[in-house]
């Protein structure tokens, strides 16, 4: 795909919609990173300016779609720039989602910023790393068309699912063993449900990478029946 | 840069003004011919002239009734000579010929026959049909203008039917006509309207001529109903009546110039409303 | 490349080339045409696409110089053999429409019972055939009270079903259609794809457009043509979304030139 269109508007139209997603995504990425600095540091100020800067990503959201719209509208997109436009429209809702539950965890992170620590945080700033590489890893393969990585993303996704098990059983049995730290385990499986559920999303935005370049469709893959 | 701008305009100034002239000194000319013709025919004009047989100079009550039934008779012979040929020629060089050695032939020769002439026509035909037969004859001076109406009446045709979109013929074949069906149901009738157009221009045209007349239908004083005997036409009594020292004869060749034009004229508006009516 | 099964085949076309004199314009063409089905020709102008359907109908037969060479198989009979198959009985087999209306100049009734004479109708089977083709065509209701006006008197839209109407009152078993509708508004346009689209299982069409919306909204199988040669053939939905080809891809998404 290394032609241009002959269109050069056209072209610069998809350059935009590259840029603003890629400009999305690294937001996205920095508000997990910070959502979770914010909890280990037990810095409820940088929660809050994480939580409030939260509504950048609502309106690149909304620019993303627009750009989409503005490209169907106008180029009637084929084939691969079909795609990539479809792609963008559905991955967009899934960084929001990301975003959402970065905020989420800011929020958590402000809930148990003044109580006692629980226990030393390992296994969730490990979840965090991950994650985040997911994240930035899809959108990379997205906009190089590299399916072998969005392919190796998923798998990480199962890490995280280990991960987040092994969080819950832990805090679960520290929770059985003495009941006030009820409270503070609830936030922290809470926290790790969260970074779960990123995961979830980034293995989305992998998949539909992996869609748009190899024109197959692996979402719901053998659950589908038939 | 003033300065180019000024004497472009200058130029085109004189040469809109030269034009413009050159139009109205012809013009001028034409009307001229016009008023003259109109003034001098109306005044020979009466409705003996219509009905009457000549008669001698001085006799009262003189018409050239013969000369204008032998002129269409002449001419309605020539149609039917010259026409038919003429589509069927033309027809044959726009759908069957296809740029081929007997087309391009075909179409050289009328060409040519287009910028013969009439006289020379009319030389031929004297030799073909007066001369062996001994005696002039309507139906020989009929030949002469068909001749005269054939390449006109083949170029048009071919012309008119070469306009006719090539997709409209395929339209025909796609639906699986053969392709003489195609020719006639489908092209002939698209460009039907311009070849009746052309037909008209070559009627009016040869309604004109006298050269070619006076070497075959000659002359006659009497109804000649005979297409086998000298036949009297308009342009050869007029031709004849003009020459005669006789001021009266004279008056009723305008009048016959007069009819002669009017004719034509008829014709041609006709040509020009069928020729509009297919646009 | 066997796209389909036997039986779904309506027309099967081996190894075609064809010459306008010494220059080559289709290069080895292998295609099927699904049997009452749609399939459109897509490609960039002067690709071919034009030249290879009027091998269907033999319909460069009519001029010197121009020939085929191949086999074009329409129910395993080879229509390029002039010992078996006629030309005139062929074209009223395959019905033809043109880019731009050609309405004959005569009346609309005579324009639709133009072919119908040809096969020799009379009478109430021409009455009916006429009315039939007409209805067929989406046009009974705008001319049913001036069915002996001139075709010519129809708006470019109108004409063109007039001509569809004309091409479907022969009963064809397939349709060519070449560029129907690159001469008229979107909204003729629309008339003409969803008379197209309404065929779809009763006729064989096959659609030469330089619209690729049109011929992925109107056609099952599209098949793309590029410098006399068949690029690519596939289902529509395949082929616009996920082309095979780099040379599809490029041309679909405008990365040509």
């Amino acid at each position: 795909m290394s032609t241009l269109h002959t269109d050069r508007d056209y072209e610069s139209d998809l350059r935009k919609l590259r840029e603003q997603l890629l400009l999305m995504a690294g937001r996205v990425e920095e508000m997990i990173g910070e959502s979770v600095r914010a909890l280990v540091d037990r810095d409820a100020a940088l929660a809050r300016k994480t939580i409030d800067s939260d509504h950048k990503v609502n309106r690149a959201e909304l620019a993303v779609d627009e750009q989409c719209l503005l490209i169907l509208v106008k180029r009637h997109p084929m084939a691969s720039d079909l795609r990539f436009v479809t792609r963008a429209l559905k991955m967009v809702t899934d960084l929001e989602r990301i975003g959402d539950l970065a905020v989420n965890i800011c929020e958590r992170a402000i809930d148990l910023a003044p109580l006692p620590l629980l226990k030393p945080y390992e296994d969730i700033p490990r979840m965090s790393d991950v994650v985040q590489s997911m994240v930035r890893d899809a959108i990379d393969a997205f906009v190089s068309s590299d399916s072998d990585k969005a392919e190796e993303i998923m798998q990480r996704d199962d890490e995280v699912d280990e991960l987040y098990h092994q969080v819950f059983r832990e805090i679960l049995a520290l929770m059985i063993q003495d009941p006030r730290v009820v409270e503070c385990g609830v936030h922290l499986q809470s926290v790790a449900k969260y970074l779960e559920r990123i995961g979830d999303h980034a293995t989305n935005l992998a998949e539909q990478v992996i869609f748009m370049v190899r024109a197959k469709d692996v979402r719901h893959a053998g659950k589908l029946g038939g | 840069m003033k300065r180019v701008v000024l004497q472009r305009k200058l130029v085109n100034a004189l040469m809109v003004g030269l034009a413009t002239a050159s139009a109205v000194v012809a013009l001028v000319f034409l009307g001229w011919i016009l008023a003259t013709l109109i003034r001098q025919g109306l005044a020979g004009l009466s409705v003996a002239w219509f009905i009457e047989l000549p008669k001698p100079t001085g006799e009262a009550d003189a018409g050239m009734a013969n000369a204008l039934v032998g002129t269409i008779q002449v001419v309605a012979m020539a149609i039917g000579f010259g026409v038919p040929i003429g589509l069927a020629a033309g027809i044959y060089l726009a759908e069957f010929g296809k740029g081929g050695r007997l087309s391009q032939v075909v179409r050289f020769v009328a060409d040519v026959l287009l910028g013969a002439p009439s006289i020379v026509i009319g030389v031929f035909v004297y030799t073909l049909m007066v001369r062996p037969t001994g005696h002039f004859s309507g139906l020989a001076g009929a030949v002469a203008l068909g001749l005269l109406m054939l390449p006109i009446v083949t170029r048009t045709t071919d012309e008119m039917m070469r306009l006719v979109p090539v997709s409209l013929r395929e339209a025909a074949l796609a639906l699986g006509a053969p392709e003489w069906k195609m020719v006639l149901r489908v092209s002939l009738k698209a460009a039907l309207p311009g070849i009746t157009t052309g037909i008209l221009l070559a009627i009016a045209r040869v309604g004109g001529e006298t050269a070619p007349l006076l070497f075959t239908a000659l002359n006659s004083p009497y109804w000649s109903l005979n297409p086998t005997e000298p036949t009297a036409t308009l342009n050869v009594t007029m031709f004849n009546y003009a020459m005669s020292p006789y001021a009266d004869w004279r008056a009723m060749a305008w009048s016959a110039a007069l009819v002669i034009t009017t004719g034509v004229v008829l014709l041609t508006l006709l040509a020009r409303a069928t020729g509009r009516k297919a646009r | 490349m066997a796209l389909l099964p036997d039986d779904k085949v309506k027309i099967r076309v081996e190894e075609l080339s064809f010459f306008y004199g010494k220059t080559q314009a289709l290069k080895s063409n292998n295609l099927e045409i699904a049997d009452r089905r749609i399939t459109a020709l897509i490609g960039p102008s002067g690709c071919g696409k034009s030249t290879h359907i009027r091998t269907y109908n033999r319909m460069f037969e009519l001029y010197p110089g121009q020939r085929a060479t191949g086999r074009i198989r329409m129910d395993g009979l080879d229509v390029l053999d002039r010992g078996s198959v006629d030309g005139i009985t062929l074209r009223s087999r395959v019905g033809m429409v043109f880019q731009k209306p050609t309405p004959f100049p005569m009346s609309i009734w005579d324009n639709v019972a133009f072919g119908l004479k040809l096969k020799g109708c009379t009478g109430t089977e021409l009455e009916q055939g006429v009315t039939q083709a007409l209805q067929e065509a989406a046009l009974w209701d705008e001319v049913k009270d001036r069915l002996r006006a001139s075709g010519l008197s129809l708006s470019g839209g109108q004409q063109q079903r007039l001509c569809i109407a004309r091409a479907l009152a022969v009963r064809p078993e397939v349709l060519l259609l070449d560029e129907p509708a690159s001469a008229l508004d979107p909204i003729a346009t629309a008339r003409i794809e969803e008379l197209i689209r309404g065929m779809r299982g009763s006729l064989t069409v096959v659609l030469v457009t330089h619209n690729m919306q049109q011929a992925a909204r109107v056609s099952d199988y599209t098949a793309f043509f590029y410098m006399g040669e068949l690029v690519e053939h596939g289902p529509t939905d395949q082929l616009f979304t996920f082309p095979r080809e780099r040379r599809t891809e490029e041309y679909i998404t405008g990365k040509f030139g």
